[in-house]
């Protein structure tokens, strides 16, 4: 998945999306997902790296990323091209 | 390395400069314990959904209201309003505190008899009272309040027939500068339906009229309302004693007075808006002590206050089912309480809390009930933090009228415990089961059998 390449993440969990002026907050774990989209990560990778760093398990992660996977792709964060 | 704990990821947009729709901060702090019982223990021992009430809250609540009146008015009587919730230990927590019974049908008077209330504390109100209640009501001599002229006939004629006296109030309804303007019940004070019932029962000599009553509305916000309803009460009080030198024994000004729920479409929480149960106390009390009456012929004032005694003391404990997305993106959780059990739903944004510790990142979500309905909302918006399968949540103020208008649909009706002062948590309604749902119902002989099997076998 590809995050829009201008949006702002800040360490707060503040994000910005300067082409439309909208803002969003994310709770830290969500950050650390936008970021590694961000940094070109699979999927893949990302459930690896939860699954290691979290208290949970693999089917709680799967269901969670792909739940927070359309909210990113619904707030239009992602490149167009992916929203089809 | 030790595992961090893993909390859902969210994202939520970010509008600023809007009035925030979806409750407040307050909402989701969590409560994990109610008067010193762990919400999870109370679900482990008693099940999920569970309805719970504080009897140290409807104590202090009672004791609160009385105080609130009495220190303002030298005769007050409170009568528990069992429709708003009668099972027999809350009943009997409010006739240990002193209070009467205000009844609306027959099965509620039985209810208050078998509770020990001796029947001249038993107020039957209410527009249908059948010969039979009317008939046991005489016998206990039970204030009974008139609501319509045919009861007034009718209850003419037990009396001859009975040879007794009953002890009547009639209920007016007036304009009290509020709407919708409750007229169906009683007699109207402005167009003289008040005093033509007065007359016929004066004059008639079969019914002892003892006092006027009314019941103004429900969730009142205005005390101003109140104060108006009881200088017009105090206005016919005045008049009977002046027109037939009779002196009543008191002026029940009903129930009505808001609790600290929140309605449907209210921008400020109620804790916010609703009046103090002293603002309410000024209004009427005030009204009366300057109507005129002299000290002696000063009336008792009777409350039916129903939901503002009891409705902060219940809570409903249940848990998420599941979490979905909806079509517009908007987060919803599956509860395994619905409407049929949370009728209230229907009126209030009640205030939901997580029943364990989150971090402070919330998602607006749709909760919704069990049932296979779409009418099954419990809450169209709230703010909470991310719920998963299995937690649980607390559900604020609930103690009025859920208990008496839950049904089984779909879902049966869970159980109810009582948090007592004593430090136990004590069961005092169990969950219904298939039984209770099939108590009442009787198979024709000719429908007991039936071959499906065999006919639909190859
Ligand atoms: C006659 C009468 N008294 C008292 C009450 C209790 O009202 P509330 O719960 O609003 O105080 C009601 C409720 O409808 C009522 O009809």
């Amino acid at each position: 998945m590809k995050i829009l390449k201008n949006i702002a993440l800040s360490d707060t969990g503040f994000v910005f999306n300067p082409s439309t002026g909208d803002s969003f907050s994310v709770n830290p774990i969500g950050l650390s997902i936008l970021k590694d989209f961000k940094d070109g990560k699979s999927e893949a990778d990302i459930k690896k790296r939860l699954l290691s760093e979290y208290q949970t398990d693999r089917e709680t992660i799967e269901k969670d990323l792909y739940d927070f996977m359309k909210m990113i792709e619904q707030l239009h964060l992602t490149e167009y091209h992916e929203q089809a | 390395m030790k595992k961090q704990l893993y909390e859902r990821p969210l994202i939520q947009r970010i509008n600023t400069g809007l009035m925030n729709k979806f409750g407040t901060k307050t909402e989701y702090a969590p409560t994990s314990h109610i008067d010193g019982f762990a919400v999870k223990d109370l679900i482990k021992e008693f099940g999920s959904p569970v309805f719970v009430l504080s009897e140290q809250t409807i104590r202090n609540t009672y004791r609160e209201a009385v105080r609130a009146f009495k220190t303002r008015y030298p005769r007050v009587q409170f009568a528990w309003s069992y429709k708003t919730n009668y099972i027999n230990a809350v009943c009997n927590i409010f006739h240990q505190e002193g209070s009467w019974a205000e009844v609306v049908s027959g099965f509620e008077y039985q209810k208050a008899i078998n509770n020990g209330v001796p029947g001249h504390n038993i107020i039957f109100n209410g527009p249908d009272k059948t010969d039979e209640d009317l008939r046991a009501a005489i016998t206990n001599n039970s204030p009974i309040h008139i609501d319509h002229l045919d009861e007034l006939y009718r209850l003419t004629e037990l009396a001859e027939e009975m040879n007794k006296r009953p002890n009547v109030a009639i209920r007016v309804n007036m304009d009290t500068g509020i709407y919708p303007m409750w007229d169906r019940f009683g007699f109207n004070y402005e167009n003289g339906q008040a005093w033509d019932a007065i007359n016929k029962i004066m004059l008639g000599e079969r019914l002892e009229l003892i006092g006027v009553h009314c019941h103004i509305g429900t969730f009142m916000l205005s005390p101003q309302a109140y104060a108006t309803a009881a200088f017009k009460l105090s206005d016919l009080a005045l008049g009977i004693k002046k027109k037939y030198n009779k002196t009543l024994q008191y002026i029940d000004m009903g129930g009505g007075f808001a609790s600290k729920n929140t309605l449907k479409g209210s921008y400020l929480p109620g804790t916010d808006t609703v009046p103090t149960i002293d603002q309410f106390a000024e209004a009427i009390t005030t009204a009366i002590l300057n109507a005129g009456f002299i000290e002696k012929d000063l009336p008792l004032l009777i409350l039916e206050t129903g939901r503002a005694l009891i409705d902060e003391a219940g809570y409903l404990l249940g848990s998420v089912i599941a979490n979905k997305r909806l079509s517009d993106g908007r987060r919803a959780s599956i509860m395994d309480f619905g409407v049929n059990i949370l009728f209230t739903a229907f009126w209030y944004d009640h205030k939901i809390s997580p029943a364990q510790e989150f971090s402070s990142y919330t998602e607006d979500t749709v909760m919704y009930g069990p049932l296979c309905m779409n009418i099954d909302v419990v809450r169209s918006n709230v703010t909470l933090p991310p719920l998963k399968k299995d937690d649980h949540v607390v559900v604020h103020t609930v103690g009025a009228y859920n208990m008496t208008q839950w049904m089984q649909f779909i879902a049966m009706r869970p159980s109810v415990v009582l948090l007592g002062i004593d430090g136990k948590a004590h069961l005092i309604r169990s969950k219904e089961g298939l039984e209770n749902i099939e108590m009442n119902e009787v198979m024709p002989e000719f429908l007991k059998n039936h071959q499906l099997s065999v006919a639909n076998a190859k």
